[in-house]
């Protein structure tokens, strides 16, 4: 592609100051004199709060306020960062009197210093009804015990969900006679797979700070991802007008999906509305951990059907998904575990696809990049693996067989068709940089040590079909450069800079003349957010369409300004000209600041009626101890088409870090409770991140395809990447040990027990 | 109690609680380079250098950094440009909210070993943890950054 900007590894507009430590991020910028937020919060997993005594931490020196169940408003609300009418259910209160998991608030304070805060904290006498809990999601559902008996609950959309059942949402789609397909079949096999509520670890917690401005608004200053969804979110749970809330946000410390929720918001904006007074809450590391919103926990069943030859002829799959305490993105975190699993195989003549999600007293669950696709992905994968050894085919042959391409349409993906797919490409490259066909299965290294390979295919969608909006606002400036007004959050994933190429790509002038200003409810377009892998496709083409339609007016201007038609005029980056005249930008960016009545301005918005997948493979080699299941990570290759990458180095870093988060997941990260529902994992000294020396080596390729609905033929990369680590390792300890790990994190203990079971 | 403590060149006398880290008392004294990721001393975000060698200032008390000698980014920009480069050529600073801690202390390894091999750079970094970046751009940021030095 013959281009400037685009599909080029372009520096971060904001690089320099991030790796200068430049105090760019919240509680850099919060004042040190604004009012500190904390909550207390619930030691026990279901219970009813009968009592809270503050009246001692009242009495505290510097304590501002303690607010209880009876001080908040009584509309319930979902924290999920959604498009309205939210999918999730209203099924939350700022504070309520039924706490439903351990560290659910009961109380919040503020005061003039955190000392005095934790002081009173400690003093606030509570009384509990306790409860016995649901902490089995597996027993949940038609459970005598409710986890939202209450009447107020409400579902806005049509989700399957009932709060009299524990369901948070329920489902059953398909297409064809999947019964009749598989009893046709040669082989059908059926497996349950079970992944963990990960959690995001963003290096920098929830955080928000708030304060009353010259206009008597509230302004909400906080690490989101989206800043228009929480300033309707917090407009519903305070019940204020939305035009009284101004959200923005500063450079956030990573998000991960983790910010599409509210979490630490709706606290310090409750006091500052209430008190008029500035405030803060920073959320520890153990508050991230135990009352935030991570991966759902998800069971997957998987029939598959195939003929003896290796072709997939039917899947059935059933998952039930736990999203704790809370629906947040319940419901719609469910559907990608099928709809984006199933479509990755191109001859399934039937499917059928059902789900429940239910409730249960641990901590809710959110939106985690992968977002249902990860854990639907591991046990569809797993499953085609197993299918494999059990014909005896390698399972990079079925996969060459089956494989969803361009062109194909597919039934469990909406019947949406590819119109970009280079998946094939992506698996015979990887096959090749991993020497595939000379390390499969397994070599033993004859010191007790064995090396193994392991593969998996992967998709992902690009933004919401239909529903997710970017909008991109563009303006031309004193010496003619330019503005651009963007609704989305980057989060470090560079998508200021990302969308500035694009804007720079398409009118022509060097991208330190864009200048990008995003993310604030009062001065942005509209944008859904930045979550759903939506950014780059969405907003882009906002970004791309905005730049077409200024370039007409600037022609337009131009043309009226040399006195010629506007198809006399063209326009090259620099100037408008045509029949030897010519105006430059700088001098039209004059014109438009006197005696004018035309702005030099544009918006524009986007929506796409089709969400083209990405696709990918990952192929791992580990070498494996025998005597104690110990793992190291040899070589990790990835092939991704992501249509074309805007900016080379950010989407390579995408796909590594991604592939990080990934190991992490199928290694070791696990969230555990105890019998009464506390959570084990609340540091990170108990929830182990891969370090740098986890991870092995990761070799990352891209084999483009050109997505014509996207900017410059792009689609997207965030989320993808971190979906075949966990069945791909899965597949590599089985080639290594014959034992097949069906529940994440894939432990060395499970795999030892696993060995001495096949022994016996 | 009162202390006093030279940071970033600058001697700094402080009345101070006894139960104050040092993390804190840094980013009091305007030093907001250094970032909070655990509390466990797990993530290495908070790391500076004290008498030259790199701590863990989120559990350090600052009682014990009297009389010391203490620099954080805010005091190494030079070095801080001069690698940091490096990192953002690769697009590997991400979100940015691990960088400091794990510049101070690539500064820190440099300073004891002057040309570390790929083994040593993830064993001394390896408690530094990023969850943007996967590490593979770090890495090559170092690697490029080692070159261009051994080039000159």
């Amino acid at each position: 592609m013959d281009t400037k900007f685009v599909n080029k590894p372009i520096m971060k507009k904001d690089a320099m100051a991030l790796v200068m430590g430049k105090p760019v991020y919240l509680d850099d910028v919060a004042p040190k004199d604004c009012l500190i937020v904390k909550v207390l919060r619930s030691p026990h997993a279901n219970a009813i709060v009968e009592e809270v005594k503050k009246d001692v931490a009242l009495k505290v020196p510097n304590i501002e306020c303690i607010y209880t169940w009876e001080d908040v408003p009584q509309n319930r609300f979902t924290m999920a960062g959604q498009t309205y009418p939210e999918p999730s259910p209203y099924d939350r209160l700022i504070l309520d009197k039924h706490v439903r998991y351990v560290g659910d608030p009961v109380a919040i304070v503020a005061g003039s210093d955190e000392k005095s805060v934790d002081k009173a904290l400690k003093m606030i006498k509570v009384k509990y009804k306790v409860l016995e809990p649901i902490l089995d999601f597996r027993k949940s559902k038609d459970n005598d015990i409710l986890v939202h008996p209450e009447e107020s609950w409400k579902s806005l959309c049509p989700v399957g969900a009932d709060n009299k059942r524990n369901l948070c949402a329920s489902e059953t789609c398909g297409n064809g006679d999947v019964e009749k397909v598989l009893s046709e079949c040669d082989i059908v096999l059926e497996r349950t797979y079970h992944t963990k509520a990960n959690q995001q670890a963003m290096m920098e917690t929830f955080r928000t700070y708030c304060y009353i401005d010259t206009y008597g608004r509230l302004n909400v200053l906080s690490s989101t991802q989206i800043v228009f969804h929480a300033r309707r979110i917090l407009s519903t749970a305070l019940g204020i007008p939305k035009s009284k809330i101004r959200v923005t946000k500063p450079r956030i410390g990573g998000g991960f999906g983790a910010k599409q929720t509210l979490v630490a918001e709706i606290f310090p904006a409750f006091v500052t509305w209430k008190t008029g007074k500035p405030s803060k809450m920073i959320f520890t590391r153990e508050e991230s951990q135990i009352a935030s919103t991570p991966r759902h926990e998800m069971e997957v069943t998987v029939r598959v059907g195939a003929t003896k030859e290796g072709i997939i002829k039917a899947v059935d799959l059933y998952t039930l998904s736990n999203t704790g305490a809370y629906g947040e993105h319940g419901p719609t975190t469910v559907g990608l575990s099928g709809h984006k699993s199933i479509p990755l195989y191109g001859k399934v003549e039937a499917f059928k696809f059902a789900y429940d999600v239910v409730y249960s007293n641990v901590m809710s669950a959110g939106a985690y990049r992968g977002y249902g696709a990860t854990q639907g992905i591991f046990a569809l994968e797993s499953a085609v693996n197993e299918l494999s050894a059990k014909l005896g085919i390698d399972p990079v042959k079925i996969r060459e067989m089956n494989m969803v391409r361009e062109g194909d349409t597919m039934p469990a993906y909406y019947n949406e068709t590819t119109n970009s797919c280079a998946l094939d490409r992506c698996l015979e490259k990887a096959k090749n940089m991993i020497n595939w066909n000379e390390k499969y299965p397994y070599k033993d290294m004859g010191n007790g040590k064995v090396r193994s390979v392991g593969v998996a295919m992967a998709m992902q969608g690009s933004g919401i079909s239909n529903v997710d909006v970017g909008s991109a606002t563009i303006k031309v400036d004193d010496d003619g450069l330019y503005t651009l007004l963007i609704g989305s959050a980057d989060m470090g994933t560079g998508c200021d800079t990302i969308l500035a190429q694009i804007a720079a790509e398409s009118l022509e002038c060097d991208i330190d003349n864009i200048t990008v200003l995003a993310a604030d409810t009062d001065s942005s377009p509209y944008d859904s957010g930045s979550y759903a892998s939506s950014t780059t496709y969405v907003t882009g083409k906002a970004v791309c369409n905005a730049c077409e339609k200024l370039i007409d007016i600037m022609k337009e201007e131009g043309a009226k300004a040399l006195g010629l038609s506007v198809d006399e005029v063209d326009f090259d980056g620099k100037r408008v000209f045509g029949k030897d005249k010519e105006i430059s930008t700088a001098e039209l960016a004059v014109k438009s600041q006197c005696g004018t009545k035309t702005a030099l301005e544009v918006t524009v918005s986007h929506s796409s009626p089709i969400s083209p997948p990405p696709f990918m493979v990952g192929m791992v080699e580990i070498e494996l101890d025998k005597e104690t299941g110990h793992i190291d990570i040899i070589d990790y290759v990835a092939v991704v088409d992501c249509g074309t990458p805007i900016n080379t180095n950010l989407a390579r870093v995408q796909v590594e870090g991604g592939l990080g988060q990934g190991i992490g997941m199928a290694l070791f990260e696990d969230v555990q409770y105890s019998e009464k529902g506390r959570m084990y994992n609340n540091s990170f000294m108990q929830y182990k991140l891969p370090a740098r020396n986890d991870v092995g080596t990761l070799r990352v390729e891209f084999e483009n395809s050109y997505e014509q609905t996207g900017p410059y033929g792009a689609k997207s990369i965030g989320e993808i990447v971190i979906n075949t680590p966990s069945p791909a390792l899965a597949h590599a300890v089985y080639n290594a040990t014959g034992v097949y790990i069906h529940e994440l994190p894939i432990t060395p203990e499970k795999i030892v027990m696993g060995m001495i079971k096949n022994e016996n | 109690m009162n202390i006093q403590v030279k940071i970033n060149g600058k001697n700094v006398k402080s009345e101070i609680d006894a139960d104050l880290l040092l993390i804190d008392y840094l980013r009091d004294n305007g030093c907001l380079s250094v970032k909070r990721g655990c509390e466990t001393s797990n993530c290495g975000l908070c790391t500076v250098l004290m008498n030259g060698k790199p701590v863990l200032s989120c559990s350090v008390l600052a009682a014990r950094a009297d009389g010391s000698e203490i620099y954080t980014l805010e005091g190494l920009q030079k070095e801080a440009e001069e690698f940091g480069t490096f990192v953002a050529n690769q697009g590997a600073e991400q979100c940015g909210f691990c960088n400091p801690g794990f510049i101070m202390n690539v500064i820190a390894m440099l300073r004891e070993n002057e040309n570390p091999t790929d083994d040593e750079i993830k064993e001394y970094l390896a408690g530094n943890l990023c969850r943007c970046s996967g590490y593979e751009g770090q890495f090559r940021a170092i690697k490029n950054f080692l070159a261009q030095r051994g080039a000159k």
